[in-house]
């Protein structure tokens, strides 16, 4: 198991290299000079467009450049934005809250998705798992500003039951409407592929020899097929976990969150080169270590898959 | 007096009444153009410490049968008419409740497959402890876990205690049945129900453990149903046997009185396919194939970089003559499907030679073999696996010409027509698609593509062992007419010793990777030299009842 883990982090290590490096090379090759541009229209001195070209390693070629950022990186140091605010204090003020929110939307598509999914397999062709299915293809047809525009609107302006923006420090209870809107698209998913995970594990034969024991239906239903229905259930929550890890630029959006997704979106539009890498580099480490939990999460839920072996 | 009478009189009720008594049952599946009377007018009884079989092919009927008595149908399967009586209480129709009470602790259940009715995701021991504590609530938890153990003890498995913890894919399938036939007795029914607990598995292990279950049940006085497709196997197991053919009994009786004087034109063909003539020797041509010194090393990998040799194959040296067949048989694990791998060129040997028509493959490269490989062909076990769905049953049996560049357009669908004759199937099938046809069907198409090059060797890997009784009488039948008319050359390779005296020549037993006799099939059947042949011959069901 440890030999296993061990293992794959020897994999990520060509990820993190081979992405960190492919996103300081499209950074270090777009158009027009940052320092030109930190000066704006005032045009710029050439004694301090000089010193600030050294200071920021840019007159070194560009491999000599991507070594210098990653050896800070693995000393802490992120750089600094153009604002002259470390990027790991932007990282700090973004990615605690981006991460409540995927925890809270994380949160309600197990708890609907996987609720519903179940009720509507267990009740295969009746109303319940017909309405279901309407529900979750008008939710998946839907896009989601559309949806976050009409919960802002119906929930925050008509009912008042919601801030329609989420202040800075982003509580608890300020992020739960966005966490709903961002929820919307997975819990239709999740209803989905719940439901046919159900019915398919209802018809194994291992169900009826867990009937013909004498056990009782919620017995069977919790215990032989909710489990066994669960794991693919679990790759897609995971994934879908990376993906709102990494930010929800829409709904963080119009929600006025400050997450991760926003904040990244403004320094790509401003060409705020270490503030994008570092975000991305952060994301790369994120999304390799949510898939080795979720590959460990298998082996826990299906003991036929070990690992180490 | 009459107080006394009356008493008397209820005890012998007592005594006559059957523990399960059904009458007229229907079942009935429903699909859109209406229902499917899967079970129709069954009636039987079956006393309190009595053995009782249903015997038939797939689809008869008799899996469904046992379903409806605990209420288990699959899908949307209902019972739609008749009774079923329980010890004096009607199942048809009882609540939810009153069955979930009366499956495990009064009717037992043994399902067929070992492989598919174990919870993958759960321990052996949280299954078995499962099963005891929902039949016995108020049971405190470290007196569940030594029932289990004792459970599994009964039920054969010696070292139940360090077992509990490991899951089904760590058992083998001879010891999940044993768990299953645990987990069915573990609340000491009174009624057990047994659905073809044994089909999967090799026939030695499928003796060992009937002879565990009766044992077991006999020793409670349980009442037993088994059910099976086997009639050898009914009338040495059980005291009655109740025959049923496309949801109807056909022939119900004690069981040595049905298999000595079968009354239904059914019974008797079942009968006849199992007393069937051993085939006339054929004493062949010159060699055809040769194995010498078959040897096959596997390496298993153990931890991430050391992995241990395993030896498959042996030491195996064989030759079929032209026109002969030759049965390899042994039980699973025995080496004989590899054998007949390396034979087809899909594995490589790891040493020995292998000369099919004078020439070694053994060490061929991929060319050479494409090209004999119009002289051999293969016809595996699963009619429902070796066939592509998604192609025509034409496109089916021309798709080796197509891959061998044989003949244009027009004359490949003659070849396909030829062929389809030559198997006894219609033209009209050349449409139709895999799925739309029976397993014998599929059998006789999977033949028909194998004759397609015309080879002079075959090799039929277990190429009967999914088929029903009566089925597997009429594609041996063909089998051996194919090869009088076209002098083919067999290997038979087998579990299923009955099979094979109606089909092979000579026997070749194989044991861990090793050939342990070799003779000719009536020297095998007999006077058998060794003692594992014996075994295998012993366990034949019904073997010793004729």
């Amino acid at each position: 198991m440890i030999g296993y883990i061990f293992k794959r982090i020897l994999q990520a290590l060509p990820v993190f290299f081979g992405t960190t490096l492919l996103i300081y090379f499209m950074v270090f090759a777009m158009p027009g000079d940052p320092i030109v541009a930190m000066f704006g229209d005032r045009g710029v001195n050439q004694a301090v467009y000089e010193q600030l070209r050294a200071q920021y390693h840019l007159d070194q070629p560009f491999i000599v450049q991507y070594f210098i950022y990653i050896g800070g990186i693995f000393q802490g140091d992120f750089g600094t934005s153009f604002s002259g605010q470390p990027v790991s204090e932007v990282l700090a003020a973004t990615f605690p809250v981006t991460i409540r929110l995927a925890l809270m939307a994380v949160f309600f598509e197990m708890l609907v998705g996987v609720g519903v999914g179940l009720v509507a397999g267990l009740r295969k062709g009746k109303l319940f798992d017909n309405s279901s299915l309407v529900m979750s293809l008008l939710l998946i047809s839907t896009p989601v500003f559309v949806i976050a525009f009409v919960f802002q609107f119906v929930f925050a302006i008509q009912l008042g039951w919601a801030k329609p923006t989420v202040s800075g420090d982003a509580g608890f209870t300020e992020l739960l409407l966005p966490a709903i809107v961002l929820s919307t698209l997975a819990v239709a998913y999740i209803v989905r592929l719940t439901r046919s995970s159900v019915i398919e594990t209802s018809g194994q034969d291992f169900v009826r020899t867990a009937y013909g024991k004498g056990l009782t239906r919620s017995r069977v239903v919790r215990v032989h097929i909710l489990r066994n229905s669960l794991i693919p259930v679990v790759t897609y929550l995971s994934i879908d976990f990376g993906v709102l890890l990494v930010g929800a630029t829409v709904t963080e959006g119009i929600f006025n969150v400050p997450g991760v997704g926003r904040t990244l979106y403004q320094a790509i539009i401003r060409g705020e080169g270490p503030t994008v890498v570092s975000f991305v580099t952060v994301m790369v480490l994120i999304y390799v270590a949510v898939n080795l939990l979720t590959d460990l999460l298998y082996a826990v839920l299906d003991p036929r898959i070990r690992y180490g072996k | 007096m009459t107080a006394a009478n009356e008493n008397t009189s209820n005890e012998n009720s007592a005594i006559e009444t059957p523990l399960l008594s059904i009458r007229d049952l229907a079942v009935e599946f429903p699909n859109s153009k209406g229902a499917v009377r899967a079970v129709d007018n069954v009636s039987l009884d079956l006393w309190q410490g009595e053995t009782l079989a249903i015997v038939g092919e797939s689809g008869s009927g008799k899996s469904t049968t046992a379903h409806a008595i605990i209420n288990l149908l699959p899908g949307a399967g209902r019972i739609a008419g008749g009774s079923i009586e329980f010890d004096g209480r009607q199942l048809v129709g009882a609540s939810s409740h009153a069955l979930e009470a009366i499956r495990g602790r009064e009717i037992g259940f043994v399902p067929q497959d070992p492989m598919s009715n174990l919870n993958p995701v759960w321990s052996i021991g949280f299954q078995v402890e499962e099963a005891i504590s929902a039949n016995n609530p108020g049971m405190k938890k470290n007196e569940v876990r030594k029932e289990a153990i004792e459970v599994l003890k009964k039920a054969g498995l010696a070292d139940a205690e360090s077992r509990m913890k490991q899951y089904p894919h760590q058992f083998s399938g001879g010891m999940r049945q044993r768990v299953l036939i645990g987990i069915g007795l573990s609340a000491n029914p009174r009624l057990l129900i047994a659905d073809e607990p044994t089909s999967a598995l090799d026939v030695t292990v499928q003796r060992t453990i009937l002879d565990h279950l009766a044992k077991l049940t006999k020793a409670t006085k349980t009442s037993v149903i088994l059910i099976t497709h086997d009639l050898g196997l009914a009338a040495e197991r059980a005291e009655k046997i109740v025959v049923m053919y496309r949801g109807k009994v056909v022939e119900a009786g004690p069981s040595l009185e049905v298999l000595k004087n079968p009354k239904h034109p059914y019974t008797q063909k079942l009968v006849a396919a199992r007393n069937a003539a051993p085939r006339k020797t054929h004493a062949g041509g010159e060699v055809a194939v040769s194995v010498k010194n078959l040897e096959k090393v596997y390496s298993i990998k153990g931890s991430a970089f050391k992995s241990t040799p395993f030896t498959a194959v042996q030491g195996v040296s064989f030759e079929i003559k032209r026109g002969t067949t030759l049965a390899l048989v042994g039980e699973s694990g025995s080496g004989k499907s590899t054998v007949a791998k390396m034979l087809l060129g899909l594995e490589k040997p790891t040493s020995g030679e292998i000369v099919i028509d004078g020439k070694n493959i053994a060490g061929m490269k991929h060319r050479e073999l494409f090209s004999l490989r119009r002289q051999m062909q293969p016809v595996f076990q699963d009619p429902y696996g070796s066939l592509d769905p998604l192609q025509n049953i034409a496109n089916t049996i021309a798709e080796p010409l197509v891959t061998h560049r044989v003949g244009t357009r027009k004359e490949r669908e003659a070849r396909v027509r030829e062929l389809l004759e030559a198997v006894s199937l219609p033209w009209a099938i050349s449409t139709r698609y895999p799925s739309e046809l029976s397993g014998g069907q599929r059998q006789r198409v999977a033949i028909a593509r194998a004759l397609a090059l015309n080879p002079d060797f075959i090799v039929l890997d277990e190429a009967v062992s999914a088929l029903d009784v009566l089925v597997q009488a009429q594609v041996l039948e063909l089998l051996a007419r194919l090869q009088d008319e076209l002098k083919l050359t067999y290997l038979f390779i087998t579990h299923d010793l009955a099979v094979v005296q109606a089909i092979a020549d000579q026997v070749a037993v194989m044991n861990k990777g090793q050939i342990v006799e070799f003779g000719s099939t009536k020297d095998i059947f007999a006077k058998p030299q060794q003692e594992y042949t014996r075994n295998l011959l012993d366990a034949i069901p019904g073997a010793k009842l004729l």
